[in-house]
């Protein structure tokens, strides 16, 4: 039992968790025909709580709950994951650490990095950027593509449709540029 | 509370796929780094064979006309495509870097107890509401 436990803390390589991201799409459908996707959650978050009239969340959330257990789930998961299920370590390209030192970033223990994205520096520049205006990019560019990662690029690719294909080229396009130019000008501020 | 009931599976399947987010280092703002500077191959080959698992599994389901557990038919209803897939993709794109979060990873970041990613996640929830508030003045 320890040894499995053992070989399970160690972080997986990605033709692990790969197929296993992969398989949640036969699980939802089998489970009740569902398409995975993670962004509507939000929608659905909006429609439940300040519909406001707006005719893009006038319906019934209700018959959508499903989504916003399943994002539950991921929480849930996580927080297993993380408190019992992993060792902490993470290896990464050597060229980047010593980039991302020269922005005083050295923390790797946690999954963003602590020295801008925490509570107390919430109120700066940086952390507005880091934390508000991407946090709003995220929910207003997943919506306006009507999908995000797992809505587009594992569900829509799996199954070869090729609108899928286009958001997907889209989003590493924004993440390209906003990774080599425009995270390193706030990281610098 | 039947309502309640019905959709708890749902909520295992999440705690699944949350787990393997977090043991796959995909919600890792270092690695959503790493992958636009293309040093690393950790995300391609996550998101490359997630694709071929999920493709195989669609082919299997349609082939053999698998049913969900009810016995009801699986039918996938295809998105219609609209320009927004591009401008809203690139936007998304940007936020993704910056935060090193697609929606999923953000509320594995928030379980893994970076609780300042709630106000991330509910920036997120705003962006959204201002979507569907500008959404008949967009171009699409």
């Amino acid at each position: 039992m320890n040894e499995i436990l053992e070989f399970i803390r160690q972080p997986w390589p990605w033709w692990i968790s790969g197929p296993l991201i992969g398989l949640t799409v036969p699980l939802l459908l089998i489970l009740g025909n569902k398409p995975f996707g993670v962004s509507s959650s939000m929608r659905h978050i909006c429609a439940a709580c300040f519909p406001a009239n707006i005719s893009f969340f006038k319906y019934d959330w209700r018959n959508e709950l499903w989504n916003l257990f399943f994002v539950a789930g991921i929480l849930v998961g996580a927080f297993i994951a993380w408190t019992w299920l992993s060792d902490h370590q993470i290896a990464i390209n050597p060229e980047l650490v010593s980039e991302l030192n020269k922005y005083g970033i050295t923390d790797y223990h946690q999954l963003v990095p602590r020295e801008d994205v925490n509570w107390r520096d919430l109120f700066t520049i940086k952390g507005i950027l880091m934390i508000v205006v991407g946090g709003f990019l995220v929910g207003f560019g997943t919506r306006y593509a009507d999908g995000c990662t797992s809505g587009h690029s594992i569900m829509g690719l799996s199954n070869l449709q090729w609108p899928a294909l286009v958001a997907t080229c889209s989003f590493m396009v924004g993440g390209f540029v906003s990774a080599n130019f425009i995270v390193p000008a706030i990281l610098k501020l | 509370m039947r309502l309640f009931i019905s959709n708890l599976k749902y909520l295992l399947a999440g705690l699944l796929f949350g787990i393997i987010l977090v043991k796959g280092e995909v919600v890792s703002w270092f690695r959503i780094q790493e992958m636009f500077r293309l040093q690393s191959i950790h995300m391609y080959g996550i998101i490359g064979s997630a694709v071929i698992t999920g493709m195989i599994s669609i082919q299997l389901i349609k082939k053999f006309g698998i049913k969900t557990v009810n016995n009801e038919a699986i039918s996938i209803i295809p998105k219609k495509y609209h320009r927004g897939f591009i401008y809203g993709g690139v936007i998304f794109g940007i936020g993704w870097a910056i935060t090193g979060a697609c929606p999923g990873p953000l509320f594995a970041q928030i379980g893994s107890g970076a609780t300042v990613v709630i106000v991330t996640l509910l920036s997120a929830i705003a962006g959204t509401w201002v979507y569907g508030y500008l959404k008949p003045k967009l171009p699409h």
